[in-house]
């Protein structure tokens, strides 16, 4: 953790999460629109499938309630990516890494097992925010803001999740 | 038109706190779920302390119009406890993953792979769902509040509270 401290550029979390907790404010004041980001991931995945199936697509329910289109969400999503590449690269702090240093340690370098790892965790995670409603953008901050029990009880099982799911694979603590 | 331009631009505020937080990465969010690093819990929770007494400040205006989830309790708890264990292998959340990217983590394309295929999955799977899962333990639109029947600002001033005493632990322990 001490690599942690020296470490250019960062803002403290209490600092920058007070910052977005007015970001979300002066949204929902302007726009209207709340925090979320897991929505879009099914928006992408009907427009996507339309490349490949535009029958099937259309026939979907889930499609037919979450139309696969733009919309604010999906291009809030994408200003994520633009946001944290220009602070990355004003900082210095950018760095292309393909295997995250905790993951190194543990399970070694090989950028195919972390990525095969990564992908069904990535398809596990979707499925139960889709199910949840929300993810820690939309349950989590969104639902927890404005005091929403649904909101309470994902943030509680996302991390009950995340914890069962960390402790059993590193169960033999770093090497 | 104007909401894309705005989704985007919001986007790129937040993904430029998140970075600048350093919450985006893997090392961050698995050493949270590890009980090493605290550091997105403190973002969060920084966010969603700000947030919630702005949001609720001008909700008594009138200026903001709440929007939250339903409770339904076997899937906040399902979806949660299965988005868990996917964001404890993934290590990145459909949000912050795009962030993680911009920074150069490029194992999180693997996660956003999956979680367009997650999200086709279920939308496939939700008629399935739709007649034997989804539903149950519906109680509709409800806060904290509502439920424990006190004033906002009550519930609001004791998160506050709880919030504090738990940064305050945290930097302690040193998380």
């Amino acid at each position: 953790m001490e690599q942690n401290k020296m470490d250019e550029g960062a803002w403290s979390p209490y600092i920058a999460g007070g910052l977005s907790g007015l970001v979300i404010i002066v949204s929902v004041l302007w726009t209207g629109k709340f925090f979320g980001a897991s929505t879009s991931f099914v928006r992408s995945a009907g427009m996507l499938g339309k490349a490949f199936g535009p029958e099937r697509v259309t026939h979907l329910e889930y499609f037919i309630r979450y139309l696969p289109k733009l919309d604010w969400q999906l291009l809030f999503v994408i200003g994520i990516f633009v946001g944290s590449l220009i602070a990355s690269l004003w900082s210095g702090s950018f760095k292309w890494q393909g295997v995250p240093d905790m993951w190194a340690e543990r399970f070694g370098a090989n950028p195919v097992k972390r990525g095969i790892v990564a992908f069904i965790g990535g398809i596990i995670a979707m499925f139960g925010a889709r199910l949840a409603g929300g993810c820690p953008s939309g349950h989590g901050l969104s639902g927890m803001i404005q005091l929403a029990v649904s909101g309470l009880i994902a943030m509680i099982f996302f991390f009950v999740g995340g914890i069962i799911m960390t402790r059993l694979i590193y169960y033999r603590g770093d090497r | 038109m104007e909401m894309l331009i705005f989704g985007l631009l919001t986007g790129i505020l937040f993904g430029f706190l998140l970075q600048k937080g350093r919450v985006v990465r893997y090392d961050k969010q698995i050493g949270a779920l590890r009980f090493k690093d605290m550091t997105i819990v403190k973002f969060m929770m920084s966010a969603i302390i700000v947030g919630m007494l702005g949001i609720h400040f001008f909700e008594v205006f009138g200026l903001v119009q709440l929007m939250y989830k339903p409770v339904v309790i076997g899937e906040n708890i399902a979806g949660g406890m299965i988005f868990g264990l996917g964001w404890g292998l993934l290590g990145y959340c459909p949000g912050t993953q795009g962030g993680a990217l911009g920074e150069g983590r490029w194992d999180a394309l693997w996660g956003i792979l999956g979680m367009l295929i997650g999200a086709g999955l279920y939308a496939e799977t939700y008629p399935f769902l739709m007649k034997r899962v989804l539903g149950w333990g519906y109680f509709g639109s409800l806060t904290i509040p509502q439920l424990i029947g006190v004033n906002q600002w009550f519930v609001i001033m004791a998160f506050i509270a709880g919030v504090i005493a738990m940064f305050s632990w945290f930097e302690k322990k040193g998380l």
